[in-house]
């Protein structure tokens, strides 16, 4: 028989928060970027850390980082859900061909020799949240969260390969944006 | 190599996920494409931006409190008080705390009680977690306990005594289910927690102070009751000397 699995075993208890609690602040941060409001991203990740906890038992990898992170994408899609009326405003205005252009072609609209000018966090942060999901996502699971490539396709249940497309055209989109902006008069 | 692979292969090579041989193709492509070599540059200078713009977030204290009370160590509750909470968001979080709770208690271990009761108290004053059911009227809080407790908590408008009803909750103290009742002082809440205890005597008030709150608490008719709030202790005192009188006035009427 295998020990007790229920939630209330202390043991279990102090092996879930030395595993999955020094993430928190990383759980926290996509779940910003993800809900983009601080009340609502305090509370996925309090379900995301329930739902966690529930199914550690089970828990057999990937890394412990890109699991919860899996666990919090399920719970802010059902939050998605909730909202589902609400449109949210983006860069990417025609997400259905969102996939379907060529990368290259956007690119030989940007000049060859332009510099990207500094911005300050508020910019860089308002430019990255104005991404599509996913690319969003995908971008703040590279460039924020620090996760390989490898480990984000495990995060979105996606190939590697979806993985590299979706992070070419974020940073291309956020490129084309940081260009723009820099030619908004201050 | 074409435009349209490096374009998708020049981040891999940003991100060190290219192994040498593909690197090295990479590169060679970059040397002799212009657009490619300005697109490489930008999403360098961008990933450094973005690296160096500090645009983590660090969860909130209280959230990781939260957490940590939901954990098993913690009582049972605040897997539902944390479940609920994602429904109903922050509706009710605005208010500062007094929170008045009915309990049935076994009557040992007092001082390990008091804590739970604070920390009831403490729970219910995140979002979302102070009321189970939101009512100013007594006739809907006290049916609301039917069937989920195993006494049913008094439950007395005591608005036009200056402690405004303002609902109920189910909550958990020595990991036992419990009635709390909620009112309002001014912008702060009182918990009464009631819960069953063995004696029917009664005993008269007291009051302590647990991690700066103030708990007032007494026994009536088979009934403990704790009186836990932020409010000073001369007004949790008039709290519970009007409520001792409005349920006298209820029995007796």
């Amino acid at each position: 028989m295998p020990a007790s699995s229920s939630n209330d075993d202390p043991d279990k208890a102090r092996r879930f928060r030395d595993a999955a609690l020094p993430y928190l602040d990383d759980v926290y941060t996509l779940a910003r970027y993800l809900l983009r409001d601080a009340a609502d991203a305090e509370d996925a990740v309090q379900e995301c850390y329930l739902r966690a906890l529930k199914h550690f038992d089970g828990y057999r990898g990937p890394a412990m980082k890109p699991w919860l992170f899996a666990i919090l994408r399920n719970v802010c899609h059902a939050e998605y859900a909730r909202r589902a009326t609400a449109a949210a405003p983006s860069i990417e205005d025609l997400p259905e061909t969102a996939g379907q252009t060529p990368l290259w072609r956007e690119q030989q609209d940007t000049p060859e020799t332009e510099i990207l000018r500094e911005r300050d966090a508020a910019t860089i942060r308002r430019l990255v949240n104005a991404l599509a999901e996913p690319f969003k996502e995908t971008f703040v699971l590279r460039e924020i969260n620090n996760l390989s490539y490898r480990e984000i396709a495990d995060t979105v249940g996606a190939p590697v390969g979806t993985v590299m497309s979706r992070l070419a055209r974020a940073r291309a989109m956020l490129r084309a944006a940081w260009l723009a902006e820099e030619e908004r008069p201050q | 190599m074409t435009c349209e692979d490096a374009e998708v292969l020049l981040h891999a090579l940003i991100d060190g996920e290219l192994d040498a041989g593909h690197a090295r193709e990479v590169e060679t492509h970059v040397a002799v494409c212009p657009r490619c070599a300005a697109a490489l540059a930008n999403y360098r200078q961008m990933s450094r931006a973005v690296a160096g713009a500090g645009l983590r977030y660090s969860a909130p204290a209280a959230l990781r409190q939260r957490i940590e009370a939901a954990l098993p160590s913690a009582p049972k509750t605040s897997r539902r008080d944390m479940l609920k909470g994602f429904a109903m968001g922050s509706a009710v979080s605005a208010l500062a705390a007094t929170g008045l709770v009915a309990i049935v208690l076994r009557g040992d271990d007092d001082q390990r009680i008091l804590s739970d009761v604070v920390s009831a108290h403490l729970r219910s004053l995140q979002a979302g977690h102070l009321t189970d059911v939101i009512s100013t009227d007594r006739h809907t809080v006290k049916p609301w306990f039917n069937g989920r407790l195993d006494v049913a908590p008094p439950v007395i408008d005591l608005t036009a005594q200056g402690f405004a009803l303002i609902g109920g909750r189910l909550d958990y103290v020595d990991a036992r289910a419990i009635g709390a009742v909620v009112y309002r002082r001014r912008q702060h809440v009182i918990n009464l927690f009631v819960a069953q205890t063995a004696t029917t005597e009664h005993r008269p008030p007291r009051t302590e102070t647990v991690q700066g709150f103030n708990i007032r608490r007494w026994e009536d008719r088979g009934l403990s009751y704790w009186a836990v709030s932020d409010i000073g202790a001369d007004e949790l005192a008039e709290f519970g000397e009007k409520f001792e009188a409005a349920s006298r006035a209820n029995k007796e009427g």
